[in-house]
Formats: C-alpha cells, sequence, structure tokens
C-alpha cells in the first residue's frame, strides 16, 4: 500500500477540516453571504436562521438547555479569556479567588495572572503523575471568596481526561461557578454540561475537523444564571456578550462538525484507540526504555505520549521529519524550559526532554501506524548510538551521580 | 523551526560518532551540558606526541543543532594542534551552521566541549609528568 508523506499525528494541535463540514459551509460564503445582524432583509434572515441552527445543534451536542446559551468567539482562547476575566469582572463584589490547575492551557493560566495582577487570588491545584487533578483538592481550595473553578476536560498534551463530573458535583455543592476548557476532549470523551454541572464551557471547531477561527462559550442561564462582563466593545452581539459580525460559514461548519461528532464519535474513538494501541505496542515491543506519560487508562483515544530514554526530542523530531509530531522538548520553545505539563505531573526534566507526543485521528490509517512505529523504533536506536547517556547507562553508570554543568 | 541546510547535512551524515579509550594517556575527554537542559555533549580528542589532534570523537543528546555542532567541532579540530583547537571559537561554528539565535547555546556547548577534552589532556599529562619526576621508578606500576 502506497503512503503519502509527511504524515500527519498532530492531531491535537489541530485537525484537517472534513471534506463534509466543507461542503456544509461553502455556501454560505458565496449564496448566503448576508449579516446575521441584518434584520431588515432576507439575506440577513437566512444568515441568522443558519446561526440560530448552529447554535441549537451545538448546546444539544454538549447537553445545554438552549442555543441561547452558547456565545460564538473567534476560538477557545477567546473563550477561556471572555469566561474567567468576564466571569471575575462581573463578581468581584463577591469575592476574589480563582481555583484552576497547573495544566491548564496557556489562555487559562495567563488570563489567571492577569486577573492576579488586579488584585485577584488565583490557587493553581497540582496534579498527580498521571496528569490528574483531585477533586478533593478542589474542594479543600475553596473559600468563601472563591468566584470560579477553571478545569480542562482533557490535557492537550498527555491527554489525561479530567474528573469534570466529580468536580462539578463539588462547585455546585458550593455554590462556586464552574468553567471547563473542554476543547480537547470534546467529541472525544462524554461531556455533558447538564449532567457534569458545568456553567461555563469553552469550545473550539478546529480541534474536531472544523474550521480554525470560530469557537464558543458555553454560558449557563438558569440554576445558576450566569452572567459576565463582555471583553470586548461593540455593537452588542451574542447578547451583549461577545460583539462582532458573526463569521457564518465557520459557525455553520462548526456545527456540521459537532453533529458529525455526534454520530461518529463514539465508534470513531474505539477505531482511533485501536490504532493508538497498535502503535504503542509497536513501539515498545522492539524498544526498551519507553515511558508512557500521562493516565494509562483515562485518556484521549488519539494520544500517546512516549518519552524515549537518552535521547532528545527535538532531535528525534528531526530523524522522522516526514512525521509531524510534537515534543515536550525544551528546543521547541524559545524558553528552554521543558514542557511545563510534564514537570508537574513530576517527570524527570531529562524525561521531559525526550518525550514525543503522537496525536492520531480521523484520517489516520494503520498503515501510517506501521510506518511510524517502524521509523521511530529505527531512528531511537540511531540517536541511542550517538548518546553519550545511553552509553554510560549500559556501563552501569549512575546518572544522578555525575556533576553536570548546567548552562 | 527550520533548520539550514549545513545543520542537516551534519545530523543525517554525523562525522566522527564514537568512544575513544578515556584511560589511555593520550586521550582527553570533555563531558558538558546537563541533562535536564536537553544537551550533553562528549567530545574526546586522542593528541599525538608532537601535540596534534590525530583523532576526535563525539556522542552528543541533544536537538539537531547539538549534534551538527559537535559534529562540525571534531571535523575541525581534527589534524590541529592543541594551541589551535584551543582557540576554535562557538561564533565561528553558529556562523558555519547558521544556527539561529535560540541555538546559540550549541555552539557554545561544543566550543566547551573542546575545552574541556583539552582540559582532561592537559590534567592527564600533568599528572603523568608529575609522577615520572618525583617518583619515575613507579611509573611501570601505574600502567597496568
Amino acid at each position: 500500500m502506497s503512503l503519502k508523506l509527511p504524515i500527519y499525528m498532530d492531531y491535537h494541535a489541530t485537525t484537517p477540516l472534513d471534506p463534509r463540514v466543507l461542503e456544509a459551509m461553502l455556501p454560505y460564503f458565496t449564496e448566503t453571504f448576508g449579516n446575521a445582524a441584518s434584520r431588515t432583509h432576507r439575506f440577513g434572515w437566512t444568515a441568522e436562521a443558519a446561526v440560530e441552527d448552529a447554535r441549537e445543534t451545538i448546546a444539544q451536542f454538549i447537553g445545554a438547555d438552549s442555543g441561547k446559551e452558547i456565545v460564538f468567539t473567534s476560538g477557545a482562547t477567546e473563550s477561556d479569556n471572555l469566561a474567567i476575566k468576564g466571569v471575575a469582572e462581573y463578581y468581584k463584589s463577591r469575592g476574589n479567588h480563582i481555583i484552576t490547575t497547573v495544566i491548564e492551557h496557556k489562555a487559562v493560566l495567563d488570563s489567571c495572572k492577569r486577573l492576579e495582577k488586579e488584585g485577584f487570588e488565583v490557587t493553581y491545584l497540582p496534579v498527580d503523575s498521571t496528569g490528574m487533578v483531585d477533586p478533593e483538592a478542589v474542594r479543600a481550595a475553596i473559600t468563601d471568596k472563591t468566584l470560579l473553578v477553571s478545569v480542562m476536560l482533557a490535557n492537550n498534551e498527555v491527554g489525561t481526561i479530567q474528573p469534570i463530573r466529580e468536580i462539578g458535583a463539588i462547585t455546585r455543592e458550593k455554590k462556586v461557578l464552574f468553567h471547563c476548557d473542554a476543547v480537547q476532549g470534546l467529541g472525544k470523551t462524554p461531556f455533558d454540561v447538564k449532567e457534569m454541572n458545568v456553567d461555563l464551557a469553552s469550545l473550539t471547531a478546529h480541534k474536531l475537523y472544523g474550521p480554525k477561527g470560530v469557537g464558543a462559550l458555553y454560558i449557563r442561564r438558569s440554576k445558576p444564571r450566569v452572567r459576565l462582563v463582555a471583553q470586548m466593545d461593540g455593537g452588542g452581539h451574542e447578547r451583549g456578550n461577545r460583539s462582532g459580525t458573526l463569521n457564518v460559514p465557520s459557525i455553520v461548519g462548526f456545527a456540521k462538525a459537532c453533529r458529525i461528532m455526534q454520530e461518529e464519535g463514539e465508534e470513531e474513538a474505539r477505531r482511533i484507540q485501536a490504532l493508538r494501541d497498535r502503535l504503542h505496542d509497536r513501539i515498545r515491543a522492539r524498544l526498551d526504555l519507553v515511558t508512557l506519560n500521562g493516565h494509562p487508562e483515562r485518556r484521549l483515544a488519539g494520544n500517546l505520549n512516549l518519552s524515549f530514554s537518552f535521547v532528545e526530542g527535538e532531535g528525534l523530531m528531526m530523524a522522522i521529519k516526514d512525521v509531524a509530531v510534537s515534543s515536550g522538548s525544551a528546543c521547541t520553545s524559545a524558553s528552554l524550559e521543558p514542557s511545563y505539563v510534564l514537570r508537574a505531573m513530576g517527570l524527570d526534566e531529562e524525561l521531559a526532554h525526550s518525550s514525543i507526543r503522537f496525536g492520531l485521528g480521523r484520517f489516520t490509517t494503520e498503515a501510517e501506524v506501521d510506518y511510524v512505529a517502524d521509523l521511530v523504533v529505527e531512528k531511537v536506536n540511531r540517536l541511542r548510538d550517538m548518546s553519550p547517556l545511553y552509553e554510560m547507562f549500559k556501563e552501569g553508570v549512575d546518572l544522578k551521580s555525575i556533576q553536570w554543568t548546567p548552562h | 523551526m527550520s533548520y539550514s541546510n549545513k545543520v542537516i547535512e551534519h545530523y543525517e551524515n554525523p562525522r566522527n560518532v564514537g568512544t575513544l579509550d578515556k584511560e589511555d594517556p593520550q586521550v582527553g575527554t570533555g563531558l558538558v551540558g546537563a541533562p535536564a537542559c536537553g544537551d550533553v555533549m562528549r567530545l574526546q580528542i586522542k593528541v599525538n606526541d608532537d601535540g596534534v589532534i590525530e583523532d576526535a570523537r563525539f556522542k552528543t543528546f541533544g536537538c539537531g543543532s547539538a549534534i551538527a555542532s559537535s559534529s562540525l567541532a571534531t571535523e575541525w579540530i581534527k589534524g590541529k594542534t592543541v594551541a589551535e583547537a584551543e582557540a576554535l571559537k562557538n561564533s565561528q561554528i553558529a556562523e558555519e551552521l547558521s544556527l539561529p539565535p535560540v541555538k546559540i547555546h550549541c555552539s557554545v556547548l561544543a566550543e566547551d566541549a573542546i575545552k574541556s577534552a583539552i582540559e582532561d589532556y592537559r590534567q592527564k599529562k600533568a599528572a603523568r609528568a608529575a609522577l615520572e619526576g618525583t617518583a619515575p621508578t613507579a611509573l611501570e606500576g601505574t600502567d597496568s
């Protein structure tokens, strides 16, 4: 079977648009191009109808009561900012404390950091070695000043699925608002805002085979009714929560992507997990000293995050350059610090530098998995032959006993 | 990040990968960097009686630029005198490989590795000379 290179295995970063999504979007660029806010003519009405239909679809997909609870945004970063800063600003007379975790996306962490500068207090909860947050730690951190808890549905680096239902039960009991950055898990693991007592949820289209540049924020309208202060001034679109002309084609595409996920997601996850396990098995059967990062079971079906001891991640990525993956290695960042997520899980810095994230998805094939497994095995062996650390390890040298010269 | 062609060339065809006997009195070994930083280079030189580096070997744990920097370093110092090798600057490596600013530390590490290997070689030589000077009769014993 012929294989097309390069191979995409970075589905956590983004996903290709599903052709069915593209097909649904196309008429909204040229024929039905109206401004959904135009109330005076048919062009506007048809666009508005498409948007309202999309709103309902997305609301239903996440178990929300109504489309009125969906606010369209430019993507997850904006949704996270709007949720956290908007809630903090609206409720600041009631308290000044926010709880989140050390492994959140930067859009959450940096929004919290911004609020800290404005006088808010933020608790950053730790995670265990599998990247899991302890719901009881959330309970323990809640004070009478706590406004909001923000925990992601699934981690983007190691794929660990968080105990959202358990945390939601606690925040509901304590009458604290609960925001969930659901970006990575949406459509891939069960997510239901009602069942899980989530009050705000950040969503994005491009992680589930929809277009880039469109996302949504779910804002609960009853029990409790959540209010927030808009972070952008303008025409008062989206019930005053987010001004700006709606991106109708992308919103239509977002909804189509959700509909496909709703119909096919479960079966797809099973298929992807089988491929993921096949990749893992074929690598570990032929290589020693390979560590799985993240939770062994409670992880996204498409996520395989491995550390190859004594091989540096970026060096390995260069060796498998026809395969698009990502690494927790420092060298991929300007800061020269390895992944904060892996560090937060207590992983040795050396292993953090040696990590590779394989992200499998809808269009991954068995032939690709086999090709990648063979390539990784070959290249890890080659780089280990060039690695002084591997040689020292084989000679029985305790690498921890050496006086290294950090630079 | 995209790599320069020279980095890719050295990465794909690294020169002088390997290990010299670190117990050999003519061999100097430099081990620099730290696993926690994501770069470790081991560079070894074998110096003949004329003070010329007749062989150089490396093994590197690191990114493509680190591997290329150490490969180039061994290529350049082979056949040079110890003094010439010592004068090699990281900027020359960085320039030859067109390293971007974020990768300059890879060339610094290569320079450090050369200096460290030379230092090790000199220390061994000095220790041997000291032994020869103070207790020449004991020399045979130390070689065993």
